[in-house]
């Protein structure tokens, strides 16, 4: 067989090879050193410890600041999916007059360097008195995530068939059942998609968290707290690590949940096999 | 209309300053299969969404079943639609797409799980419940649509041009089916359709639409027979034209002198006719060539220009002294002549009988 495409391009394998290592081979040396038995973090290793990951048990604040980011991620990926739905559902399914500048309005989060949107909300909070705490940061986090949410989900929402909704309604529904038996399962890939980007946005946004926070941080204000005493960064690369573990597992679920073709309920609770 | 299930009064939908329907008024009667036949954009999807209640009209009432459907949405209609697009739920299994519909009527799980199989073999497909709609053909997909419509016992089943996505051997099958489906479960059917042999094979009845206007609604036997207007006559099968001037009347016949064949008596509506330019109107199947000049009736000396030839029929172009494009003949093979003798150029006899040609009131001339 001599098809052209299979014929081996060296330069490019190279390229990729080397492309690839770039990127992935720095998050290797997270779990390399979490397990290295010295606070420096440099070649040659010395023994093989748990004792930063031991540590990290007893780290009051480091778990604290954990808890925190999980808690404002999944408060900001829940409410910018939610908003999300409601905004694609509207641009994409009604003639709304201004349409475009609101969308525009929506998306603006994406252009504008996250640094001026951070002075300037806080400038805002100040002003009007507000104190500064995780719901701020919330606050923060779901200006930046419903543009992204409102672009995945506004491309699932135009990608399918408008006769669907008005088959739902001749077959008796109404706008709410119609919603909730049609709309919501048929977008259900792109709720997930939107809520795990959310979700992964906000856990390591620093900027927004750095000047939007208090002194309770969120975990990527904490580690960047803990970067300034050398003996702390060990335990920071072993939490570095079990993150990476978390993170692996959540995209293989979602991945997993994807292809068996998620959604396969009808709220309707009519059930045929 | 006595009983009418659909009523259309002064119906007229405007998108901006375009008319996608204009003013229509019509009845169609319970029981009946009516379809709404015209070419893409003559407005027959727009009526079709306005009766389902997907679009409002910006003038005029639709009554079904005698209630006026204005304030109604679509959900609380009693219309059921097939969709072009067939509109299948890709989440669910053709059981619960069947059984959507029934949601609020709250049925015990064996009386619905009856019902759903009763509509499935109704369009047989019994035993697909439990098979999702990426593993239905096109046709099979359609007979859900169809299944999941009727499950809910509409007063009026709504069809958009539900077989345009068929071949043309699973069409013809499917258009049988529909017909004998509708008789058994006797529901009125509101098909519309672009396809004129479709319009008229199905339906009770046929409305001809343009430009957003119902040009003429009757039975496909009238439609065929007494079109009322050249693009009525045009677009249902073939038509010969002929400009004619209008010299009087008795009581049934028409008196015209037409352009090649003379004087002749004709067809028509009297009260249609509003001036002396008028057309003949005669259908290709309707003139019949021979060789030598037939011994009675109405004739004229014609000559071959060319023909075609397609299996079962046969289609001759005649070219007649005093016109000046030639006439079409359709002939079935079965009868026909010797085709030696209806070479290029032969000369020819044509004959036709007394109700053939058909008086129509002339069209402005735009083609």
């Amino acid at each position: 067989m001599s098809g052209i495409g299979r014929e081996k391009n060296r330069p490019l394998a190279i390229y990729a090879v080397f492309y690839l290592a770039f990127l992935y081979l720095p998050v290797l040396f997270l779990p390399v050193f979490s397990v290295n038995d010295s606070i420096y973090i440099s070649f040659p290793l010395k023994g093989f410890t748990w004792q930063w990951y031991e540590s990290m048990i007893g780290n009051e604040p480091m778990l604290n600041s954990l808890m925190n980011s999980i808690r404002v991620a999944l408060a900001t990926a829940t409410i910018s999916t939610l908003l999300g739905i409601f905004a694609a559902k509207a641009v994409t399914r009604y003639t709304l007059p201004g349409a475009r500048p609101v969308i525009a309005t929506i998306m603006l989060p994406l252009v504008v360097p996250e640094i001026i949107l951070g002075t300037a909300l806080l400038i805002v909070i100040m002003q009007a008195g507000g104190t500064l705490s995780l719901l701020t940061v919330t606050l923060g986090h779901i200006l930046l995530c419903v543009p992204f949410s409102m672009a995945v989900l506004m491309s699932r929402f135009e990608g399918f068939d408008r006769s669907m909704e008005e088959a739902s309604a001749d077959l008796g529904e109404n706008a709410w059942w119609t919603f909730w038996r049609v709309t919501l399962p048929m977008a259900m890939p792109g709720i997930t998609s939107s809520f795990l980007l959310c979700f992964t946005i906000s856990f390591d946004e620093f900027i927004m968290a750095f000047f939007l926070g208090s002194t309770d941080p969120t975990l990527p204000v904490f580690m960047w707290n803990q970067l300034r005493f050398p003996q702390r960064l060990p335990g920071v690369l072993a939490l570095g690590s079990c993150i990476l573990l978390a993170s692996f597992f959540v995209i293989a679920l979602a991945e997993y949940l994807r292809r068996r073709s998620s959604f396969n309920s009808d709220p309707g609770a009519i059930t045929i096999d | 209309m006595t009983d009418a299930i659909i009523s259309l009064k002064g119906i007229t939908k405007s998108f901006g300053a375009f008319k996608a329907v204009d003013n229509i008024n019509l009845d169609i009667a319970r029981g009946e299969f009516f379809s709404l036949l015209g070419p893409s954009g003559c407005g027959k999807t727009t009526l079709l969404r306005m009766i389902a209640g997907f679009e409002m009209p910006t003038c005029g009432e639709i009554l079904i079943d005698g209630d006026s459907m204005q304030a109604v949405p679509p959900h609380l209609r009693p219309t059921n639609m097939v969709f072009q697009s067939y509109a299948i739920f890709p989440h669910l299994s053709v059981g619960q797409n069947v059984a959507y519909g029934l949601r609020k009527d709250r049925l015990a799980r064996s009386e619905l799980d009856r019902r759903v199989a009763e509509s499935l073999a109704m369009v047989k497909l019994t035993g697909f419940e439990s098979r999702k709609s990426d593993e239905l053909s096109g046709g099979q997909r359609q007979r859900v649509a169809l299944a999941r419509a009727l499950i809910k016992r509409p007063k009026v089943l709504l069809l958009d041009e539900p077989l345009g996505a068929l071949d043309r051997k699973l069409r013809e099958e499917m258009q049988l089916e529909l017909r004998s489906l509708q008789r058994s479960v006797g529901i009125t059917f509101v098909f519309v359709t672009h396809d004129q042999e479709e319009a008229l094979t199905m339906s009770d009845r046929v409305a001809v639409m343009g430009s957003g206007r119902a040009i003429q609604v009757a039975s496909p036997r009238d439609l065929y027979e007494r079109p009322s207007s050249m693009e009525v006559a045009g677009f249902i099968g073939k038509m010969n034209f002929l400009m004619a001037r209008l010299i009087g009347s008795d009581d049934d016949r028409i008196l015209v002198k037409a352009d090649g064949l003379g004087q002749v008596a004709a067809n028509g509506d009297k009260a249609q006719l509003n001036g002396a330019e008028v057309v003949v109107a005669v259908r290709p199947e309707k003139l019949v060539l021979h060789t030598s000049e037939p011994a009675s009736g109405s004739r004229i000396a014609c000559h071959m220009h060319n023909s075609a030839y397609l299996g079962d029929r046969s289609h001759y172009f005649v070219q007649v002294d005093g016109l000046k494009s030639p006439l079409a003949v359709s002939t079935q093979n079965a009868d026909a002549i010797a085709a030696s003798e209806l070479a290029d150029g032969a000369d020819l006899w044509l004959s036709w009988s007394d109700d053939a040609l058909l008086v129509l009131p002339a069209d402005e001339p735009e083609n």
